[in-house]
């Protein structure tokens, strides 16, 4: 019986393998389990906040990195920056001006592989109308049906004009902000 | 042992000292909280946060000091109702210059904010970030100061009560250069 059967196994597996040689499509996010967080220094105080919106296109496969690509759009007024103060300041002129430019995007150009689960996206990040090359180290985690990316890097805001007049004073917020970032995808 | 006739100086300069941040916190406090979000206002609250955890300290160094050196023996001829207010009151204070920044450091860290001491020794965060306590907290902060300002009111009062009727003194203890007979 078992003998018998073991063709079709291995038809199977070459089957799954055969698919696998194409770039995985993955999405939409699973919002429940994916994140994407930041911490912010206020006065030298690490304070934590995070995105409640977002959306990602990820093409990815760890055997052919170089064919991966992703999207990530992040909706800048569903922030959560600590609190309601910080909240109704942020998405004011001086910082993000959502009114003007409500999303801020990812787009990648390349995908290196590191070595063993490790990889990074190479890209540009855009916000408020300004665009920075970027370069995103992520892991991921594959298991049947999804994959989980794990990233994280830091932002410097300036570099993008967050935070405008007043607020350009480093020592009250710092420049560097650290954005964290979980994407977990089902496979299409 | 006769009970000394004023107070040590270290014990004078603490408490004048403590003073000042009291009323200087107070005031920082109810002038910072009204503020728009702005640099001014985050550079505000760590100095009132910072300048809190320094009251905590210098209670426990008064309480330790004063353990040490015994404060002056109530005046002669005091109806004992007086000196049970006065004592009372001192306790009250005492209790409130501990419970007032433990509150103000546990309502940072309900809301989210960890208090970091002078930005450079940072204090545990006891409580998970949580917006209800947070928001008790700050009622429970808010009302423990107004009780304090109360009871300095009391205490300053009757301070210049035994300046200006009793004539016996007392005030001159904590303030010696009131103290002519020096």
């Amino acid at each position: 019986m078992i003998r018998t059967l073991t063709p079709y196994a291995i038809a199977a597996v070459l089957g799954l393998a055969a698919n696998t040689a194409f770039a995985v499509e993955y999405g939409p996010l699973q919002i429940e389990k994916s994140s994407v967080s930041f911490t912010s220094k206020q006065m030298g105080v690490p304070v934590d906040g995070r995105f409640r919106k977002f959306a990602a296109d990820i093409r990815f496969d760890p055997a052919k990195p170089a064919a991966a690509s992703a999207k990530i759009d992040i909706d800048l007024a569903s922030i959560d920056a600590g609190s309601k103060d910080a909240d109704d300041e942020v998405v004011g002129k001086q910082w993000f001006n959502v009114k003007s430019f409500p999303t801020a995007s990812f787009v990648s150009s390349g995908v290196k592989a590191l070595g063993g689960d490790r990889f990074e996206a190479i890209g540009k990040i855009t916000i408020k109308g300004k665009s920075q090359d970027a370069v995103l180290p992520f892991s991921v985690k594959q298991d049947g049906s999804s994959a989980t990316f794990d990233g994280g890097f830091t932002l410097k805001r300036l570099d993008f004009a967050i935070g405008e007049g007043p607020w350009a004073d480093v020592s009250a917020v710092a420049n560097e902000v650290q954005i964290k970032f979980r994407l977990v995808a089902g496979k299409k | 042992m006769n009970a000394p006739n004023r107070y040590t100086l270290t014990a004078i300069r603490l408490h004048w000292l403590m003073a000042i941040l009291l009323v200087g916190l107070f005031a920082a406090g109810l002038y910072m909280t009204g503020l728009k979000l702005s640099p001014q206002k985050l550079q505000l609250y760590s100095w009132h946060k910072w300048a809190g955890v320094t009251v905590f300290v210098l209670a426990l160094v008064r309480l330790a000091w004063r353990i040490g050196h015994p404060p002056p023996a109530d005046p002669a001829g005091m109806p004992r109702w007086q000196a049970l207010a006065a004592h009372g009151v001192h306790h009250l204070l005492y209790l409130l210059m501990i419970a007032i920044p433990l509150s103000g450091w546990l309502m940072s860290s309900a809301k989210g904010f960890q208090t970091v001491w002078f930005g450079v020794l940072p204090l545990p965060d006891l409580l998970q970030k949580d917006k209800a306590l947070g928001d008790l907290l700050q009622t429970v902060h808010q009302f423990l100061n107004y009780s304090l300002a109360a009871l300095v009111l009391a205490h300053a009062g009757a301070a210049l009560k035994h300046q200006f009727i009793d004539r016996d003194g007392v005030l001159a203890r904590m303030l010696p250069y009131l103290d002519k007979t020096r």
